[in-house]
Order: C-alpha cells, then structure tokens, then sequence
C-alpha cells in the first residue's frame, strides 16, 4: 500500500474550542497523538468527534485552540491528513481513474497517473477505472474514498465512521488495509461506534461526550468498555 | 445611560432645529418657490446615508479580519440605518421633482447609484435572514457587503458615463453651483444634523442587537440546564 | 506555480464534467433563446425603435441566464461534499474560484455563440464587420459576469431559498456591466459603427477590481 516509508508524523491538539453561535461543538479539547499510533475517538452522536476529525483534517477551523503536527515533514505547511467520512468526497461524473488522477495533480504528487493506477490496483478497483463513480456500489465507494485520502501518501489518516454501510468482507478488507497502513509508519485516527475487526487494531481509546474529553485509555479492557459505552 | 438620553436628546433638538432652520431663515428659492426647502433634508440625508453605509463597509471588513461580533452588530445596525435614510431620498427625491421639473424620476448618476445601493442593501438583509447559524450569516454577510460597497463607485460612473444623453436635471445643485451663503449654511447645518441623528439612530440600534444576542445566549444556557 | 497547476487541473474536471453532460449548456442556451423570443413578442422586432433596444435585450437574456447558470456552481460541490476532499487538496483556495469562474466564463461565451446567429435573424443585424470588436466585448463583459456569478453562488450555496437568493444578490451587483456593455454593443451594432473603447476600458476594470476582491477574499468563502 505505501511502498515508501512515511516519516511519522503526530497530532497535537490544544485547548481546541468550536463554537457555532452559542452552542459549544468541542470544548477545551487537549490530548497528543504519538506518530504511529493507532487511536479510536469513541462518543455518542454529537459528541464532537466529527467536529474534531475536521479540524484535524483542516477543513473545519478551530474557535479557539492550536492543532499541529509534530513531526510533520515540514514545519511551515500544515500536514496534510487523509480523509475518508461518509461521503465519497469525489465527484460521480468522472471515472475512477481521473479521480484519483485529479486528485493526485492536486496533490503534487509525482507522476500521478501511475500513481493512481497503483491505488486503483490496490484498492481492486482496477478494472472500473473507466467507469463513472455514480455506477459503483457503496463498497466500491468506500474503496474509492480511501484511494483518494491515501494517493498523497499521507503520514495521518482521518476516518470518521469508516465501516458504515459495509458488508462483513468490507469491513475484513478496510481492517487489513488499517492495519498495512499503520504498520508502514501512518498514524491513525478513527471515529468508531462499537466494537468490530477495526476497532480491535486500536491500542487507545479516547471518549468524547458533550465536546470535551471524559476518557483516555489504552489498556484493552477499558477500549471495548468505553466503546460499548459510547456506541450509538 | 445618561450619555444616551442626551445624544437622543441633542439629535432631536438639532432635527427641530434643522427644520427651523429649513422654513424660516433660509430664503425661498427664486424659481422653485417653497418645495426647494426639502432640498436640505433630502441632501442632508444622502450625504449622512452614505456615511453610514461607509461604517458599514469599514464594520464588515474589521469582522471579516477580526471575527469579532460586534462588528457584525456595527454592519447590520449600518445597514438598516443606511437603508431608511436612502428611503427618505428616494422618497423626497420625487416629490421636489414633480413640482419643480414635472417629473418624479431621472435617471441620472446619483439618483439611480442610490437605487441600486438600496436594492444592494436590501439583498443584504435579505441574505442574512436565510442564514441560520450566526458565525456564518456574520461572515457571509459582510464578504456581500463588501463587494456590495465596492460595486456602488462602478455603478455611478457607469451611469455618469455612459447615461447622459438626455439632458438630465442636476438633481442636487448644491454643489458648488452658487448657493446663497444663507442657503449654504443652512445645508450644512442639515448635514451635521443628519449625520447626529443618524448616529443616534445607530447606537440604539446597536445596543438593541446585543441585548438580542445575550438573550439569545441566556436562553441556551437556559435550555442546556 | 502551484496555483497555476491546481487552477489548470479544477479546469480540467470542470471542462470535463460539463461536456461529458452538457446539461448546463443545453438548458442555458435554450433559456436565452426562449427569452429572446420572448423579448420579440413583447417589443416589436422589425422596427427601428427595436433595433435601437436589442443591443439591451441581448445583454438582458446574458443576466438571466447567468443568474440560472451559476446555481449549479457550487451546489454540486455538495452532492458529495467534494468541496472539502478540494480545500483539503489544494495548496491556494484562490484556485477553486479561478478554475470555476474560467470555466464559467467559457460556458457564457459558447452559449452567447450559439445564440448569436439567432439574435442577429430575429433583429435583421449584421454582425459580421464588427465580429472581432464584439467578441471582445462580450469576453470582458462575461467575464465580469462569471467572476461576481462565482462568488455569489459561493454564497448563496450555503443559504436558504438559494434559488432565489442567488439572482437577488447577483443581478445588483451586475448592473454596471448591463449599462456599459449594453451601450458598448449598441455602437457597434450601429448603421455608423463606432468602437467604444473607454467602454471596454471600464468592462476590464470592472473584471479587474472584482478579481482582485475575489482573490483577497475568496478563501473566507469557504470557511467552516
């Protein structure tokens, strides 16, 4: 999946507010992720896992707070995270492959059609690369979602509720893809509800309720319980 | 409080003043008769809607820099000031024209920059009561405002320039055009005038936007316990 | 340059995404005929009086249109939210905006080509002598259209009633460029023809000052 290695990057959040008006979506959200790991945000429904996924994808931006990437390859230029949610976040008229292809020029990446053939590949997307995103199912679009986040190599992934909709194969597949992605170096964070094959790849857990942080643990009896507890 | 009674108190002393001033020490017009006395109003409150629409721009780009939300409450408190004083212009306008030149409306540089102003204005109210959450409808608001203010010098030369081929009336001759000193200094007492009120006329409505936000704000925490 | 790059590759899938549907050129150009002939029943094409109002009409078709055209602008960047998968992939937001406001102005000019010919029949004016000088004009003239037409779709995207919003924000904003692209054309349409060139001078400031602001501000447009 990520022939190259990654150079580890990490996520630090400080004392992150996002207000919309009066109502607190995240209050005073401080934790550090260590490059490499493997994290769960775990919360009920509005709990602000969302908001905070966003604003460490960079396309939410905090009221108060200070988001950085220690580590990143270059201090000046944010990071930028892969991001797979709930939408595709690519667009159904064009095919697979001039997806990937638009998205890796976006990206400067380096030769970004043989780039993208390699994602298609790895993804087995590969024989539909010439059709259009509207015809695929919604496996194929979560496959297509994670060769987007990943085709710039990215050293953090951003997943909100990635095993949404997918049948038990999709989500063997998107564990054994986590699990390749983060043992190449990728620090990752997901939004999970309950347990599953993905979650059981997590070595820590962090709870969110009401939009501040009420959990954070790493032993694995406390992660299924404070997932059981947050799911739904 | 008390400075606010006695701006309230000042702005309606001058209006009376002004009005005085408009029917009894200036001195009629030659060939409009007395109907030209609406003229140091209309004018007046032209040139006072103009600066405040100029608050409101300065207002919506702070906001935009500072995302602080007063300056939102400065921008929409401007407009709804600017939008009534441009109303009385458009008002006024028409009835000194009828009488003096036999026409309600001219298309001339400055009436209809003004129009196009009030409809600009307008669509900007409009836009932000169909914004529901505040952070955006503050920001989206003021990025219109912008462009709705850098739009109003394209709009005037526009018309200047190229909408001048029927002679078209000097709607405000008051510039420069040889005014009787009287005449003169009654004009420009109407535009202090204006201008004070028009202040006034935006502090109360600015304090009326905060008591509406903190309300607004109890009623959540309300909510929440 | 970056932005160069990202504005060519946005180009690119804009182009793209539109000829591969047409819709927004079929449904515009239809529109703009539909209310040219309109336009015919309400005035009374053969005479005099509406050749001297024609140069306006056609400008007027070109505004409505633009204001049906630019719903979709930004709209269909949240089907599937790809609006954030953009902002999180580009290095200057400024390159969404160019990337759309060019292609916009390309759709305006092919629909206003393709609507020409039925212009000129419908008012018994010859274009031809004047062809070049009135393409430019109608460049500068959609082009200043497309650039306010992007940042007020951005807008109105994320309001309510935006169908309607859109025109009532737009059409204000536009009225500078219908007085002098409406003159400008109309002195080239003339029977003495004369290029109006403080006209066309003043298209491009306009282009220009909304370019500008745009570039300033257009990252605030997108913000969440």
């Amino acid at each position: 999946m990520t022939s190259l290695p990654i150079p580890p990057t990490g996520l630090r959040f400080e004392d992150i507010d996002k207000r919309y008006g009066s109502l607190f979506a995240l209050r005073r959200v401080s934790f550090e992720i260590s490059p490499g790991e493997c994290v769960i945000l775990a919360g009920r429904n509005g709990s602000g896992k969302t908001t905070l996924l966003r604003i460490a994808a960079g396309i939410v931006s905090p009221t108060a707070g200070k988001l950085s990437f220690p580590g990143a390859r270059n201090d000046f230029v944010p990071a930028r995270p892969g991001y797979v949610a709930h939408t595709t976040m690519v667009y159904d008229e064009l095919t697979a492959e001039e997806n990937l292809i638009l998205f890796g020029k976006l990206q400067d990446v380096a030769d970004p059609e043989a780039r993208a053939e390699q994602m298609l590949r790895e993804v087995n997307l590969f024989e539909r690369r010439d059709s259009a995103v509207r015809t695929f199912s919604r496996g194929m679009r979560q496959r297509m979602a994670i060769a987007r986040a990943l085709i710039h190599r990215p050293s953090v992934l951003l997943f909100d509720e990635p095993a949404t909709g997918l049948d038990p194969l999709g989500i063997s597949w998107l564990a054994n893809t986590l699990r390749e992605v983060n043992r190449a170096g990728c620090t990752v964070v997901m939004s999970l509800h309950g347990e599953s094959e993905i979650s059981a790849l997590a070595t820590r857990a962090v709870q969110l309720d009401a939009g501040s942080v009420v959990a954070d643990t790493k032993t694995g009896a406390t992660i299924r319980s404070v997932l059981s507890f947050g799911g739904g | 409080m008390t400075k606010r009674i006695l701006l309230g108190t000042v702005a309606t002393a001058l209006v009376i003043a002004a009005a005085y001033a408009n029917f009894f020490i200036a001195p009629t017009e030659r060939t409009m008769g007395v109907i030209q006395r609406i003229f140091y109003f209309h004018a007046a409150t032209a040139w006072a809607g103009e600066m405040v629409f100029f608050v409101c721009f300065v207002g919506n780009l702070l906001y935009v820099w500072k995302r602080e939300q007063k300056y939102d409450w400065l921008g929409v408190t401007c407009a709804e000031v600017g939008i009534a004083c441009i109303s009385i212009v458009l008002i006024t306008g028409p009835i000194w024209a009828k009488p003096v030149w036999g026409i309600y409306w001219t298309w001339d540089a400055r009436l209809t920059s003004t129009f196009v102003l009030w409809l600009l204005y307008i669509s900007y109210l409009l836009l932000r009561t169909l914004i529901e959450e505040p952070g955006r409808r503050a920001l989206l608001s003021a990025l219109f405002g912008i462009f709705a203010f850098l739009d109003v010098p394209l709009v005037f030369f526009s018309i200047r320039w190229w909408r001048t081929q029927h002679p078209a009336p000097v709607v405000m001759g008051g510039q420069g055009s040889g005014l009787d000193p009287t005449m003169s200094k009654v004009f420009f007492f109407n535009v202090l005038v204006m201008h004070v009120f028009c202040a006034f006329l935006i502090v109360e409505r600015y304090i009326v936007e905060k008591l509406r936000h903190d309300v607004d704000l109890l009623q959540r925490e309300a909510e929440v316990q | 340059m970056s932005l160069l790059s990202n504005t060519s590759a946005l180009l690119g899938k804009e182009l793209r995404t539109e000829f591969r549907s047409r819709e927004l050129l079929t449904t515009t150009s239809v529109f703009i005929l539909i209310v040219l002939v309109l336009f015919s029943f309400a005035t009374n094409p053969g005479t005099e009086e509406a050749r001297q109002f024609a140069p306006g009409l056609l400008w007027l078709a070109i505004l409505f249109a633009s204001s049906l055209m630019f719903q979709s602008c930004f709209l269909r960047e949240q089907v599937n939210d790809t609006l954030s998968s953009l902002r999180l992939a580009v290095s200057d937001p400024f390159a969404i905006f160019l990337a759309k406001l060019i292609a916009n102005t390309l759709f305006l000019l092919l629909t206003e080509a393709l609507m020409l010919p039925f212009f000129a029949i419908f008012y018994n004016i010859t274009l031809w002598s004047q062809l070049p000088i009135l393409w430019l004009v109608l460049l500068l003239g959609s082009a200043g259209i497309a650039v306010a037409g992007t940042a007020i779709s951005a807008i109105s995207a994320q309001a309510r009633m935006r169908e309607l919003l859109l025109p009532l924000l737009l059409l204000p904003l536009l009225t500078p460029i219908l007085v002098v692209s409406a003159t400008v054309t109309g002195g080239l349409l003339d029977r003495d023809p004369v290029v109006q060139w403080k006209g066309i001078a003043f298209l491009a400031v306009f282009d220009v000052v909304f370019l500008t602001a745009l570039w300033i501000f257009g990252q605030y447009f997108l913000e969440e």
